[in-house]
């Protein structure tokens, strides 16, 4: 490695304050730091020493939970062209194939356009040094996209995502709402047609679907239930096994590219739980507002919908990974631990809500997390306000 | 009526090189120093000497020209042969040169009998002359007591969870005659209590048990139980316009020794620790010793940093550089000026984490694993991202990320509603360490107080 960091060294030297590049010494800092933990050593007061931890461990530990979802979906987005278009795949190399083809261009957009162009533009501009945050939002923009959008569209969300939802607040930190989910609903209100309906979830190619497929997500089947009055549960059998409780749980539905699977999403939720990066009370809290408002709601049972088994509606649709990978982000969730379970539950209640109750959204689970990250301060302020009454208290006594 | 509080939360950082229980025989340090950056709170410190002269053990050196009543002296005899500047003339150091045998400035002398009865107007004026008073330290803000309040308690922690502490049990062996004096001083200066805090887990000191009207209170748990402002906030919190004392063990040795003894003595037995210290020992000096001659010869390699105090709170000092005076530890930790390939992402068991994230394994180790850890960052700084850590590591019921970002927005009312009164530097120096973010937030909380104290 003494060689890398000679040659490092020496790249460095035109970058330096009074070399030739000096403007973009953020921008080769970002990527010598990713080579290199640098060599800075703390200050003369103060603690000498410092936790082996930094940003970037702590935000990569979030990329490996996401990875068992996104291997999964790359895989379903195969397995479902080849449901589609009706033809058998010569063997399971083809349908990974076909999702990686399908996937990774996505991500690499995702992190082309955002990271390469948003971010080093805002780093080179505001000269403070890459947000590690964006490496987790460029693979989650993806994931909560169908599989069939254009590219550009990809492209141009993670800009405006970047842009919007985080630089103009000062980047990673200081951001109100989770980046990816500005991403998705940028896009969801932009271009509905991209976005929803019964057509995107399935990747087709060139190909047309054969009869009798349907690409539609059980949130469209059952939401059609309240105009129909069919049992809900009937409802999703009517489309073969596809949409059992079983094979939701198990993932290989139409949805978006990392959304479908709940078991490989709770193999994420336990990666995040056992290295501490993400709030077991919001995922526990989330899971229980969602299963207990469905509960209550089957018991009233105005509807279908209103009937349905709960258990339902934790494995439909993206519930279980908005629970986990976004409404976790340390950054835009509530901040104090009472808070959490304020937050978490909050979220689940709302997107049963929004499913059930209002028709014009098949999905809840992006709004309400977007809707529970503006009120999360505010949660946060009367937590911090309990907090300051104790002490009050304690010096009138 | 005393209490016993476990605490749950905190982290026990456990370093390679702790001081072995031994005395080391060594020829003591040529020179000894008076430092006025050790004294929060100093604003215009002013030399009384001048390089020349002579002085003895006690004489005034060094005043605060705001608290000229209070006299910071000299902890040996001999001649001054430096008075040390930096920057625009601030004043860092009065170094003075010791003699072989220490002369003492003579100060009145009491049978323990007649230091019961003795009014504080009788006491008073002999600590602040003597040197021995600045070992008295006001909560809120950490700063030297100002000899005209009365706190409400006076608080002493009567042991170190800091990493590679001292051992308390070892260093004050056999000074149970001079705490009891140090604490019937005490005494006249509060209607209140004095607290003694002693380790739940550790072996039982003599010297506490054996101490008198004192309220004895145990604390067992991790670091931070040691620090004298968490065991505050769990006896007798600190509210807006309460005034407490707090001093350390050796600070009440050394003021029963004045009005025994009748002389400021400074003789301290101090821990050499530290990875890179070959024996790790403890060394009986004075005040403000000079380090060179704990570590010649003694260190396993040169590239280090040496630490007046501990590794967490403590302040980087030059190999001639001298000890604080409230140090009584001296560490001596690798410096860590080298760029590390991939060290964010490898995984390591090595490397000292409080995270669990993906390659910080060091979770698994067992936590009688001792580590060497150096003096580099681990990464560059960024925003603050709540992970909720901080939490984890203070355990106080108090909202530190809450705190620390209003200090940083100068919110007055929110700095003092979110309880900057109950804590110092050292209360949040574990959040500094495990910061993923690696902000300066014992310099942070200092600003904090400073607003506070200063508005």
């Amino acid at each position: 490695m003494k060689f890398l960091e000679k040659a490092v060294e020496k790249a460095k030297v035109p970058f330096e304050k009074g070399g030739k590049l000096e403007k973009y010494y953020v921008l080769f800092e970002s990527i010598e730091s990713l080579l290199f933990v640098s060599k800075d050593t703390t200050l003369n007061k103060g603690a000498q020493i410092r936790d082996a931890v930094d940003m970037k461990r702590f935000m990569v530990t979030v990329i490996y939970a996401f990875l068992p979802a996104l291997v999964f979906g790359t895989y379903n987005v195969g397995y479902q062209y080849y449901q589609a278009i009706g033809l058998e795949p010569s063997g399971s190399w083809d349908i990974w194939w076909v999702g990686i083809q399908r996937v990774v261009p996505q991500i690499l957009v995702a992190y082309v356009a955002g990271l390469l162009i948003a971010e080093f533009a805002f780093s080179y501009v505001r000269q403070h040094p890459i947000n590690e945050g964006f490496l987790i939002s460029g693979l989650l923009i993806p994931m909560v996209l169908p599989p069939t959008l254009p590219l550009w569209e990809v492209a141009l969300a993670s800009i405006f995502a970047v842009v919007i939802a985080k630089e103009a607040f000062g980047g990673t930190g200081m951001n109100i709402l989770n980046v990816a989910l500005v991403a998705r609903a940028f896009l969801y209100f932009s271009y509905p047609g991209d976005m929803s309906g019964d057509q995107v979830w399935v990747y087709l190619g060139d190909h047309v679907a054969i009869d009798g497929f349907s690409g539609a997500t059980p949130l469209a089947i059952v939401g059609a239930t309240v105009e129909s009055g069919q049992n809900a549960v009937a409802a999703l059998a009517a489309h073969g096994d596809t949409y059992s409780l079983s094979n939701m749980f198990y993932g290989l539905m139409p949805g978006s590219i990392g959304e479908t699977s709940v078991l490989w999403i709770l193999v994420g939720a336990v990666i995040l739980i056992a290295t501490g990066v993400g709030s077991w009370r919001i995922i526990l809290s989330g899971f229980a507002g969602a299963y207990g408002l469905a509960f209550i709601f089957q018991l009233i049972g105005v509807n279908p919908y209103f009937a349905m088994d709960p258990m339902y509606h934790i494995v439909m649709g993206g519930l279980a990974f908005g629970i986990v990978f976004m409404a976790t982000d340390p950054v835009t969730a509530s901040q104090t631990n009472t808070g959490k379970w304020i937050y978490g539950a909050m979220i689940g209640i709302l997107t049963i809500v929004i499913r059930v109750l209002n028709p014009a959204y098949p999905e809840g689970i992006m709004l309400a997390i977007l809707f529970m990250n503006v009120f999360a301060p505010l949660i946060d302020y009367y937590v911090v306000g309990a907090n300051k009454k104790r002490r009050l208290k304690r010096a009138t006594v | 009526m005393s209490k016993s509080v476990k605490l749950k939360r905190g982290f026990t950082i456990n370093l390679a090189g702790k001081a072995e229980k031994n005395l080391a025989e060594f020829s003591q340090p040529e020179t000894f120093a008076v430092k006025p950056t050790d004294f929060v709170g100093m604003l215009r410190p002013k030399a009384l000497v001048d390089v020349g002269d002579n002085v003895k053990a006690g004489t005034p050196v060094l005043v605060d020209k705001k608290h000229d009543n209070i006299s910071y002296t000299s902890p040996v005899s001999g001649e001054v042969v430096e008075i040390r500047r930096g920057e625009k003339r601030k004043l860092l150091e009065i170094v003075i040169l010791a003699d072989k045998e220490i002369e003492y400035a003579s100060f009145n002398s009491y049978a323990v009998s007649d230091l019961v009865k003795a009014s504080r107007a009788d006491v008073q004026q002999q600590m602040l002359d003597s040197g021995v008073w600045p070992n008295l330290i006001q909560r809120p803000y950490g700063i030297v007591a100002n000899p005209e309040d009365s706190p409400r308690d006076i608080f002493i922690s009567g042991f170190d969870s800091h990493p590679l502490a001292p051992d308390y049990n070892f260093i004050l062996k056999g000074e149970d005659k001079n705490f009891q004096a140090g604490i019937e001083v005490l005494k006249k200066f509060t209607n209140g209590t004095i607290h003694v805090n002693i380790d739940g887990l550790g072996e039982v000191n003599q010297v506490y048990t054996a101490a008198e009207s004192v309220q004895i209170n145990k604390f067992s748990g991790k670091h931070p139980a040691g620090n004298v402002g968490v065991q505050i906030h769990h006896l007798a919190p600190i509210n807006k316009n309460d005034l407490v004392w707090t001093i350390n063990p050796y600070g009440v040795i050394q003021i029963g020794k004045l009005f025994i003894e009748g002389r400021y003595d400074t003789s301290k037995i101090i821990a050499l620790a530290g990875s890179e210290v070959k024996n790790p020992q403890y060394y009986k000096t004075f005040g403000g010793a000079n380090v060179r001659k704990f570590t010649e010869g003694n260190l396993n390699n040169d590239h280090v940093r040496y630490i007046s105090g501990n590794v967490l709170t403590g302040e980087n000092i030059s190999v001639q550089g001298h000890l604080g005076y409230y140090d009584q530890m001296f560490t001596v930790i690798p410096e860590g000026d080298k760029p590390e390939f991939f060290g964010w992402f490898l995984p390591s068991f090595k490397k000292l984490s409080f995270s669990r994230s993906i390659g910080s394994l060091s979770f698994l180790n067992s936590s009688k694993k001792e580590y060497v850890i150096d003096t580099n960052m681990h990464g560059g700084a960024r925003a603050f991202v709540q992970t909720g850590d901080f939490e984890k590591v203070t355990p106080m019921d108090i909202l530190p990320t809450h705190l620390i970002k209003s200090i940083l927005a100068e919110d007055y009312d929110e700095i003092e509603a979110l309880g900057i009164y109950e804590v110092i530097e050292e209360d949040l120096a574990l959040c500094e360490f495990i910061d993923v973010s690696k902000h300066d937030i014992q310099a942070i909380v200092r600003d904090g107080l400073n607003l506070i104290q200063y508005s």
